[in-house]
Parts: C-alpha cells; sequence; structure tokens
C-alpha cells in the first residue's frame, strides 16, 4: 500500500514556522525603515526650509537661523535622518520645533506626549475591550441567521454607519446626548496629570464614537469571512455525518473563520488609529491624537516626526501580532509551501 | 448585458441611486438656488431657523441654507479627482505586474504591501506638516493613499483573467501584449474593480472630509460641509442645524454610495455564472 | 421477487423542486437490497445529487421537498425532526462526498474529523482503537502517524479512504457516494472503486452509487437507474441495462461512452441535456432523440415495465427492442489516412521546468516525437504527466528549457510573439476549460473573426462570411454568432472555440483536454466533429487527454506520459493492445471499460 512520503522534519533545512515569523519580521522592520524615511522626507525636506515654515512668514533671517541650527538642519540630509532614527530607537524624540522657537534651551518631545500617550492607550483599549467581542458576536450572529430578519437588522445599520466619518457621528450623538437629552458632557477635557478613569462619563461618548465607526466595517467583514465558512463543502459534510449543529457551527465554521476574522480584526484596529485622532479632536480630549493635529497645524515639524513615527510602529505591530495570531490558528501555515 | 441594470431593481441600489442622484445634484447645481452669499453675514450670528433663513445662521451669521446649497462641490470634486488619479496610477501599475509576471512583480508587490501598512491619515497629515494646506496636497496625497490598494486587486483580477483560455489563445496568436490588455484582459477584470471602487470613493470623501474638519484642508471662509461641521460645533447647543444639516448630507451622501456600490457588487456577483455550472449543481 | 429480503432503501414517489417553483426532481422510485450497489446515473440537470441528498433527508438551500416518501432499513427519513435526523445520518446512512479535499475540515486532524462522527452516534465506544480499527479498514492502518495529519498532508486517494472511514464508522447499513471518485487519478480511481467492492462484499454495505461515468457504475453496480430532466427513464439489473438498454437516452449513452477496448466511431447525443425549469410537455427527451414522433410530445410517458424487474419510460419502447443496435458509420477503428513520411512537427529531447520562486520543478524530460502529415497522434498520461505542458509549449505558451520543437523542417522560437506570423497561423490550440475559452465581453462571432483578422489578414467583410462558413463547419446555427458566450452551453462554447482554431486554416491542432469538462454525450458530438474535421481537412492532430477510450476513437498514433517522461509510444493498436511498458500496463489495467457484452 503506497502512502503518501512525507518529509521528516529533521530532513527540512529550516522549521517552516521559524521561515514564517523571519519573513514577518524582517517585513515589519522593513515597512518601518520606509516610514521613517517617508515620515522624514515629510518634514524635513518637504518644507524646502524647515525653520521658516516653523517661524512663519513674518520671521527674522536671523531668527531664522538660529532655529536652524537647533533644529539640525544645516547639517547634511542623511546625517539628520540617521541621528533622528537612532535617537528614537533609544528613546529619544528629539525636540519640539516650536517649543525651540521660543527660545527654550530643550524642549523634549518625550516630556510632551507622556501624558497624552496614556490617555490614547486607555481610549483605545476601552474601545478595543468593546469592539472585539462586539464584532465577532454581531458578525457571527449575521451569519448565522444570513437572510433572516436579525442579519438584515445587523447589516443594514452597519452599512449605514460604515459610510458615516467619525466626526460626523461624534457630532450626531453630542447633538443626541447633549443637545437633546442633556445626560453627557459635549467634550472629554481632562486636565493634565489627571487620569481620564476618574470621570469616565467623559468617556462615553468618545468611545462609543470610535466604536460605531470602526464596529461597522469589522461586522461587515466578519460576517462575509463567517458566511463563506458556514457555506463550505466541510460543513455541509459534517452535518450529513449527523453531527449536533452545535458541533458544526464551533469546531467546523468559527474555527475556520476564526484565521481570517483575527486578521479583519487586526485591521480594524489599525483604523482605529485614524479614527482616535479625529475623535480626540472632536470631544477636545488631550491624547496623541489631539496632539498631533495641533503639532500639524502649528507646523510643529520636531513633534510630528517622533508622534508620527511612534504611531506607525504600534500600527506595524498590531500587524504582526495578528500574523502570529493567524500562524497559531492555521496549520496549513506551519507546513512547507 | 442584462447584469448592469439588474442592480436597480434590488431595493436597496434603487434607493442608494436615488440618493447619491439627489445629493450630488444638490452639490452640483444647488448654488445656482441658493437664496444668500454664502459668505456675506446677514443677520444676527447663530439665529434659529425662520422664514428668512431656513435653518438659521452659523457662528458668523451667514445663511446657512445657502452654505449648504455651495457647501458640496468642493469635497465631491476634490475626492472624484483623488481617486481617479489614484486609480490611473494603480491600474497601470496592477495591469502591468499581473499580466507580465515578471521579475519586478514581487519587488512591486512588495512595495505596495509596506506602503499599505502605513496608516492613511497619518501620511496625510506629515505630508500636510511638511507642504502645507492646500488643495494639491490633498488630491496628490489621497491619491497616493488609494493607489496601492487599488494596484493590489487589479494585479489580483490581472493574474486571474491572464491564465484564461481567450488571453492565452490571443498570445498564441502572437498580438502584442499592449493589445492583449487592452482588449481581453481590461473588459474582464472591471467587475472585481467595480465592486472595490464604491468602497474606495467613499473612503476618499471620508477622509478628505475629515481632513477639512481637522482645519487642515480647505481653510475658511470656503464653504465646505465639513468645515461647517467643525466651524460650528462649539455652538452646537445654540443653532444645532448650522452643524446638523452638514452632517445630515455627508451622511446621505456616503450611505448612498455605500449602497449602491453593495447592490452593484451583489448583482455582478452572479452574472457571470454559466448556465450549465448552474444546473450541475442539481 | 417475494422471498427476496426486505429492501433496505425504499424510496416511493419522490419528488422535490426549487422554493421559487421549477420541479427538480419528480416521481424517482428505487429500492436497494443489502449488499447491493444501485447506480444514480445521469447528467447535469438529471437531479442525481438531489435525489442523492434527499436519501439523508437534505436539501440544499432553494430546494424544497415536494412529495414522495424514503425509508432506509425500515426508518422513514422525509419528514422527520431534525434532531432524528442527525441520529439517523451517520448511523442509518451515510454520506461519501464527491470532493474530498473540500469535505474535510481543514483544522481538524484526520483522526479527530473521525473521533467527532463516533461521538456524535456511539458516545461510549469513541476511542483511540475505534478510530484506528475504521483507518484499517480503508487501508490506511499502515501509517501510525495518519490519524494525526491534517488534510492538506494527505493525497487525494488517502483524503477519499478518509472520509469512506467516516462513512463507515458507525457500520451503517447503507452508504450514499456522490461521484467519490472524480477528480483522482484513474489509477487511484481503480484502488478505490477496489475497496468499495471490498466494503460491499465483507461487511454486507448497500450503496447508491450517484455518477455521470456509465463505465464506472457499469463495473459496480448491482442495479442501475438512469434519470434524465428530474425523471427515471430506465431502471434494472445493471447487466441488462448495458448489455440491452431500452430507453433510446440510455442506449446513446452508452454508445457515446469512448472505450478503448473497442473503438468504434462514437455517436453523440445532439442537443443539449434539459435544465432545471425548461421541461417541456411529454417527455424530455424528444429534442434529441432519433425515434421521437408526435406522440411522443403529447404526455409524459409512464414507467412501463419490460421484465419485472426492467422498466423503461418510453412510449415506443417495445418497436425499438426489436430494433436492433444502429449500424455503425462503419468506422471501426481509426482508420489511418496515407500519410506522408516526413514529419511537420518534430520534437527533440525536450525539457520544461516550471520556477516557482528560487524552486524549479522539472515537468517535462527528455522528450522526442514527431507527428505526421495528417495524422492524429494522443498524448496520454494522468494528471502532472506534463502533456498539458508540452501542448503549450508547441503553441508557444510556456518556453521549454531544453531540446527544441521544429515545425515544417525550421525550429520554433520559444514564445508566439517571436515567430513568423506563418507558424502562428499554422499551429494553433483549444483548451480545456470552454467557460473561460472564449471572451465573455466579445460577441462569438468577434472572437471567430480575431484570428481572421489578425493571422489572415482579411478585411471586415471577408471576415464576416467566413465567420458563417466556420460556424457551418463546427455544426452551430449561424445565429449563434450574434450571441454571447454565456448563452451557449458548454459543448456549443468548445465548437466555437474549435471554429475559431480552424479559422487560422492550421496544419497542426493541439487539442488539450478538449472534452474532459464535458458531459459524456456532448464529449461524443464533439469528438465526432474533430474526427471529421481532421479527415476532411487533413489536419495534424495533438490530441492531449487522460482518457484512453478517447483514444482509441480518435487517434493514430499514442505517446504515453507519466510524471515527465515519455514512457511508451507508437500505433494505438500496437499500444493499447499490447503494451510494452509496465506503467501503461498499470493504466489500462485500471481505465474503467464497457464489458464486453455492452450494447454499441
Amino acid at each position: 500500500m503506497t502512502t503518501v512520503a512525507e518529509p521528516r522534519a529533521a530532513d527540512r533545512e529550516v522549521s517552516p514556522v521559524l521561515a514564517f515569523v523571519g519573513r514577518r519580521l524582517l517585513g515589519a522592520a522593513v515597512s518601518l525603515l520606509v516610514a521613517s524615511v517617508l515620515i522624514f522626507i515629510g518634514t524635513s525636506v518637504l518644507p524646502g526650509n524647515a525653520a521658516s515654515v516653523v517661524l512663519g512668514r513674518g520671521a527674522t533671517p536671523a531668527a531664522v537661523q538660529k532655529l536652524e541650527k537647533q533644529m539640525h538642519l544645516n547639517k547634511p540630509l542623511t546625517t539628520q535622518y540617521t541621528n533622528w532614527l537612532g535617537g528614537f530607537v533609544h528613546g529619544d524624540l528629539g525636540d519640539s520645533s516650536i517649543g525651540l522657537a521660543q527660545g527654550q534651551k530643550h524642549a523634549p518631545v518625550w516630556a510632551l506626549i507622556s501624558d497624552p500617550v496614556k490617555n490614547s492607550l486607555i481610549l483605545a483599549l476601552i474601545t478595543a475591550l468593546f469592539m472585539i467581542p462586539l464584532s465577532l458576536g454581531l458578525g457571527a450572529i449575521a451569519a448565522v441567521y444570513a437572510g433572516r430578519p436579525a442579519d438584515h437588522a445587523i447589516s443594514i445599520m452597519s452599512l449605514a454607519a460604515i459610510a458615516l466619518p467619525e466626526f460626523v457621528i461624534g457630532s450626531l450623538l453630542v447633538g443626541v446626548f447633549f443637545v437633546w437629552l442633556d445626560v453627557l458632557p459635549p467634550v472629554a477635557i481632562i486636565p493634565p496629570g489627571q487620569s481620564p478613569l476618574s470621570d469616565p462619563t467623559k468617556l462615553i461618548l468618545p468611545v462609543a464614537t470610535l466604536l460605531l465607526a470602526s464596529l461597522a466595517a469589522g461586522i461587515r467583514m466578519v460576517r462575509a469571512g463567517m458566511v463563506e465558512t458556514l457555506q463550505a463543502e466541510y460543513v455541509m459534510a459534517a452535518r450529513l455525518n449527523g453531527l449536533s449543529e452545535r458541533w458544526v457551527l464551533w469546531r467546523y465554521a468559527m474555527r475556520n473563520a476564526l484565521a481570517p476574522s483575527v486578521q479583519v480584526l487586526a485591521q480594524n484596529l489599525q483604523w482605529l488609529i485614524g479614527g482616535i485622532i479625529i475623535t480626540e479632536t472632536v470631544f477636545a480630549y488631550p491624547g496623541l491624537g489631539s496632539l498631533l493635529v495641533t503639532a500639524v497645524g502649528n507646523r510643529d515639524l520636531g513633534v510630528v516626526q517622533s508622534v508620527a513615527m511612534l504611531i506607525a510602529v504600534v500600527y506595524v505591530m498590531l500587524n504582526l501580532v495578528a500574523d502570529l495570531i493567524v500562524l497559531l490558528l492555521v496549520p496549513k501555515l506551519r507546513e512547507p509551501a | 448585458m442584462t447584469g448592469r441594470l439588474r442592480f436597480m431593481r434590488s431595493f436597496s441600489g434603487a434607493v442608494g441611486v436615488t440618493i447619491v442622484v439627489f445629493v450630488v445634484a444638490v452639490a452640483i447645481f444647488g448654488r445656482y438656488f441658493a437664496p444668500y452669499d454664502p459668505n456675506v453675514p446677514v443677520t444676527a450670528p447663530l439665529s434659529p431657523p425662520s422664514s428668512h433663513y431656513w435653518l438659521g445662521t452659523d457662528f458668523l451669521g451667514r445663511d446657512v441654507f445657502s452654505r449648504l446649497l455651495y457647501g458640496g462641490r468642493s469635497v465631491i470634486t476634490l475626492a472624484a479627482l483623488a481617486t481617479g488619479l489614484g486609480y490611473l496610477i494603480g491600474m497601470s501599475v496592477g495591469l502591468v505586474a499581473g499580466f507580465s509576471r515578471s521579475r519586478i512583480d514581487p519587488v512591486l508587490m512588495r512595495s505596495v504591501d509596506v506602503m499599505l501598512a502605513f496608516p492613511p491619515l497619518l501620511f496625510l497629515l506629515v505630508l500636510i506638516s511638511g507642504a502645507g494646506t492646500g488643495v494639491q496636497v490633498l488630491v496628490i496625497g489621497v491619491a497616493v493613499i488609494q493607489a496601492p490598494g487599488i494596484s493590489r486587486i487589479v494585479r489580483t483580477a490581472t493574474l486571474e483573467v491572464s491564465v484564461r483560455g481567450y488571453v492565452e489563445a490571443a498570445i498564441a496568436r502572437g498580438e502584442r501584449s499592449y493589445a492583449v490588455i487592452v482588449r481581453e484582459v481590461l473588459p474582464n477584470i472591471m467587475a472585481p474593480v467595480l465592486v472595490d471602487s464604491g468602497l474606495r470613493f467613499t473612503y476618499s470623501i471620508l477622509i478628505i472630509a475629515s481632513v477639512n474638519f481637522l482645519g487642515l484642508g480647505l481653510q475658511p471662509p470656503a464653504s465646505d460641509w465639513a468645515l461647517m461641521i467643525s466651524d460650528n460645533r462649539q455652538y452646537i447647543a445654540i443653532q444645532a442645524w448650522a452643524v446638523l444639516a452638514p452632517a445630515a448630507m455627508i451622511a446621505l451622501l456616503t450611505i448612498g454610495i455605500n449602497l449602491t456600490g453593495d447592490a452593484i457588487a451583489r448583482s455582478l456577483g452572479r452574472s457571470y455564472v454559466p448556465k450549465t455550472a448552474r444546473s450541475a449543481v442539481i | 421477487m417475494s422471498d427476496a429480503p426486505a429492501p433496505v432503501v425504499q424510496v416511493e414517489g419522490l419528488s422535490l423542486g426549487l422554493t421559487t417553483g421549477d420541479p427538480v426532481v419528480e416521481d424517482v422510485s428505487f429500492t436497494v437490497g443489502a449488499g447491493q450497489i444501485l447506480g444514480l446515473v445521469g447528467e447535469s440537470g438529471s437531479g442525481k445529487t438531489t435525489t442523492a441528498l434527499a436519501l439523508l433527508g437534505y436539501t440544499r438551500r432553494g430546494v424544497e421537498l415536494r412529495g414522495g416518501s424514503v425509508s432506509i432499513s425500515g426508518q422513514p427519513i422525509l419528514g422527520q425532526g431534525i434532531s432524528n435526523l442527525r441520529n439517523l445520518r451517520g448511523k442509518v446512512v451515510s454520506y461519501v462526498p464527491q470532493d474530498p479535499g473540500g469535505a474535510l475540515n481543514p483544522s481538524l486532524r484526520v483522526g479527530d474529523a473521525v473521533m467527532d462522527v463516533l461521538r456524535a452516534h456511539r458516545a461510549g465506544a469513541a476511542s483511540l482503537e475505534s478510530v484506528k480499527a475504521s483507518l484499517e479498514r480503508v487501508e490506511l492502518g499502515a501509517d501510525p502517524r495518519l490519524p494525526r495529519r491534517y488534510p492538506h498532508q494527505l493525497s487525494g486517494g488517502q483524503q477519499q479512504r478518509v472520509t469512506i472511514a467516516m462513512a463507515c464508522v458507525c457500520d451503517p447499513p447503507v452508504a450514499v457516494l456522490d461521484e467519490p471518485t472524480t477528480g483522482l487519478d484513474v489509477i487511484t480511481q481503480d484502488r478505490i472503486l477496489a475497496e468499495l467492492a471490498r466494503l460491499r462484499d465483507d461487511d454486507g454495505m448497500a450503496m447508491v452509487y450517484v455518477s455521470h461515468d456509465l463505465a464506472v457504475v457499469a463495473k459496480m453496480a448491482d442495479r442501475i437507474v438512469v434519470m434524465y430532466a428530474g425523471r427515471v427513464v430506465e431502471s434494472g439489473p445493471a447487466d441488462e441495462v448495458i448489455e440491452r438498454p431500452r430507453h433510446p437516452y440510455t442506449r446513446a449513452l452508452v454508445s457515446a461512452i469512448p472505450d478503448f477496448r473497442r473503438p468504434r466511431a462514437l455517436r453523440g447525443i445532439p442537443g443539449v441535456s434539459v435544465g432545471v425549469g425548461e421541461w417541456p410537455s411529454g417527455c424530455a427527451f424528444v429534442p434529441r432523440c432519433r425515434y421521437a414522433i408526435d406522440r411522443c410530445s403529447e404526455a409524459l410517458p409512464e414507467l412501463s415495465a419490460a421484465t419485472p424487474d426492467h422498466s423503461v419510460r418510453c412510449i415506443r419502447w417495445r418497436e425499438l427492442a426489436s430494433e436492433g443496435a444502429d449500424p455503425g458509420d462503419g468506422r471501426a477503428a481509426a482508420t489511418a489516412v496515407e500519410a506522408e513520411d516526413e514529419a511537420l512537427l518534430q520534437v527533440d529531447h525536450l525539457e520544461v521546468e516550471y520556477r516557482n520562486g528560487r524552486r524549479r520543478n522539472t515537468v517535462v524530460h527528455d522528450v522526442s516525437f514527431a507527428i505526421e502529415s495528417g495524422r492524429c497522434v494522443a498524448l496520454v498520461g494522468e494528471s502532472g504527466s506534463g502533456k498539458t505542458t508540452i501542448g503549450r509549449c508547441l503553441a508557444g505558451l510556456h518556453p521549454p528549457s531544453g531540446g527544441r520543437i521544429l515545425f515544417d523542417g525550421s525550429e520554433l522560437a520559444a514564445f508566439a510573439r517571436n515567430r513568423p506570423l506563418a507558424a502562428r497561423r499554422r499551429i494553433q490550440i483549444v483548451f480545456q476549460n470552454p467557460f473561460e475559452s472564449l471572451n465573455p465581453r466579445h460577441k462569438v462571432s468577434s472572437s471567430i473573426e480575431r484570428p481572421l483578422r489578425v493571422l489572415r489578414g482579411l478585411s471586415q467583410g471577408e471576415a464576416r462570411t467566413e465567420v458563417g462558413e466556420l460556424l457551418d463547419r463546427a455544426k452551430l446555427p449561424r445565429r449563434v454568432g450574434d450571441r454571447f458566450p454565456i448563452e451557449l452551453s458548454g459543448g456549443e462554447r468548445q465548437r466555437v472555440a474549435i471554429a475559431r482554431a480552424l479559422a487560422a486554416k492550421p496544419d497542426l491542432l493541439i487539442c488539450d483536454e478538449v472534452t474532459s469538462a464535458l458531459d459524456v454525450s456532448v464529449q461524443a458530438a464533439v469528438l465526432e466533429l474533430l474526427s471529421e474535421l481532421q479527415r476532411d481537412l487533413r489536419l495534424s492532430m495533438l490530441f492531449i487527454t487522460h482518457n484512453l477510450g478517447v483514444v482509441a476513437c480518435v487517434a493514430d498514433s499514442v505517446l504515453v506520459m507519466d510524471r515527465g517522461s515519455l514512457r511508451e509510444s507508437g500505433t494505438v493498436a500496437q499500444v493499447l493492445n499490447t503494451p510494452a511498458d509496465e506503467y501503461t500496463q498499470r493504466l489500462l489495467s485500471a481505465a474503467p471499460c464497457l464489458p464486453d457484452g455492452a450494447y454499441s
């Protein structure tokens, strides 16, 4: 009886799992490198003379020169880049250009962002805490009851919500809960040094806005993935073998729908980053996003550089973690190609 | 091809198209019906709706209704231009990469992956911090954001179509690559591209509107729906219409495009199933 | 019949239809005794799969039960609540699916998958031993690590054995098998069929074997039920149905099956099979039946019993029974056309590889052969043998990595675009998949015109006239020219593809598995057309196929390929009757063919 000759693990040169992880890490590193180049070009190369951009039109040539020196703009581009990137990797996030322009000797970005980072993280975590189970749950319900009223309701609502930008949702929510019902505050201003958790009512609308904006996309994609899985041949075969419906749903359908769902969720969490920037602005929430927006408005290139890089790192990390989780879930990927 | 108009028969598709047509009409032609100049204050700021000023006035005393009629063109035009430019770039890259499958292909696709790994709004913000606010920055920036995703979809569709018999028959006839791409490949990848375009156009609108809202796109005193929202937000308790009216218009536009795109996707998905394959299921 | 044991499957008056109204299956009745195999035969649109699934109480979405009853081992199936049904499925009646790769849960190890079935029905007996025992029953017991493997780590044959193990693990008295060997290698298919026969003999399992492949069914089944357009048209003992078919459709089906042991002119069934929603009043086979008379369309014929256990649904069966076999066309074997001695095509030491990133896979190794003018050469092999790759190289779609190809004395460039116009025109290829060989956005006439304009430089007007002539040659009505491919059936599309190839006035026609994706009845018609064209136009043909029966009916000489190497070559008579190579011998013994007494 011939059986398929399987190459033993010892025969292979490199474990496929290691190869997969290695490739992903390399990809992440390359992405971050390219991101750093893009950010650097955007903030140091594009403006032409970054110093005069920071100071504005009414700047005296002397002031411009002084700022140039402080921003190290007189050094060659590649040196600037390596200095910045080197510093970043070691935790030195550079100086705020506006701060320097105002005459401060050092205006470390790190000091500026320590509170906002905390605030944004809290906002993001709370939202994620709701978003993940809700996406999976509602998406699964919509898929299992596809075509029936429950699905229609969920699908129509998400189709509508997915279309709305965060600032529209935010404004509408403020309109309902503040102007009309007067139960929630219209802004979420947290005094510096205070934890956002000390006044949770302020967090409700921002979290709700973020949830509504990103949940819709997540539900649609989770639903699509699960519907496809539910229509798979092996699900039908399992039913025809007499397995109970619950068993079929969990072990045959959900188990295989999980991997694509993880990727969907990761993508959603990434969108959350863009959404946080807007939502923080809408509610004047002192997080990294509103800091970034203010910095862009003020042309504070030093802050923009480092904060953007920080956000890019988080973005890429999310992707990486998602890929690793998928590796755990999909046995086929652990095989040599 | 009956498939093209079949989506009209679906209720949501019809609703979607109606909404989109309505909003686009308001955006393009609204200004010819505006009762007042959108940039000139007409009465006290933040006045409630009245028979003269149907939606009241904004924080500077300008007529909200007139500003509403003027405010759609910017977002729609910019989004259309940006998406169009993105398609120009993305389709060319995707078609060539998918058809030639040459050595450049993996390099191209790695770059696309890397670019897609960068948060879009962040990219725009970085761009604006360096290049300043302005229409060109917005259009080019959004086009650059959209192009990699488009090229990936086009490439996948092209790969799939390029191995089909009719494309290979054309290659075997010795026809030049350009002719084969245009005649045989392009018409047959339009279905998935079209399906993707709805959501993509919506995203362009969303991101441009968001940037405008942040005050980093179009600058006051431009009449732009997103700007109107950000300008009048803090006064929402006094005169909600200045915020809610433009919010409603943006909402209608994006929901309409989504409904239409969804209906198109569903109808296109069914129209290419060959007759006998279907009965083979039975 | 009264002393026969009670039938273990009893289907009576089964009717199913679409929820939108059209009937799919009507008034189907049959029985299966213990340890018997019933072959349920039909083509696309016949309703055989819907019927088979109904035996498990299952209807696909959009399909509903309209009437009738099914009882298995005395237990009624239809109308049961879902929890009762679940009890019965797998324990009283089980299912073996068509595509094993898709039917196994990709994230479940195969041992666990079998265990699941055990657990669902026999909670107490669910143990590793029982799983191992069931895998041994299907000859998968040799490798102790197999239960820990995932489906994608198994070959197609192994996967199918696993699904058979799952279907047998609770010892159900009946198994329903839906085309279980379609998509498997001929040699693997042969082994699986032997497996199934053993299960029937040793364990007394009754089976309902659904297939479109009459040759396979003839080999396995004790009784055959033939379905057409949702109804049973003939049913009887297997050998009787094959040797003395009574219904015109069955007759035509049997004569349409290519059999390499008795090569004869194949006669296809004209027309297209009837799809759901297209049922005419009266007998559904009328448009394609050579014996149809007016009365046939007036009312649906009843099932009459020709003998106590052989029934036919035809009003003319008595007259037809006395009529003998239809006279053939007088072309017993492929008569060798007087060939010229110089080779039109010469292939020398061809090497072809596929590159995937850094990996190189040699797909064709040191293959040499020649095709003379006017001869038809068959290139035979299983999937992965390299036969399609050779065809693509000849057509200029894939570059060889070694060796050369000489056409009419001069060496051919690797890619078509680098070849002279004459070479591009004189070599034409027809592909396997009819649903992808025509551009769906172009009208048929436009697709056929293209080579006329590009390769023969005809003007618009000249091209249009010639399109009409080409359609005639391909036996298609001229109005097809104005249609889009989506409006045509698979067989019609292949004919258009052939017409398009002929438009260039080629000297060499490469046919790459052109009939593999078609129904048997349609296949024969297309093969008929190709033989005719080859003779009339004195075409050289390279006929690529995996079906040995087809080879016998169409080709003059044969090349046998196995995993990239040429194993044997010679005339059809030589290779098929006295194969010298061991692989060829294995292939021939595994190929299903009709029993000797089959109707022809």
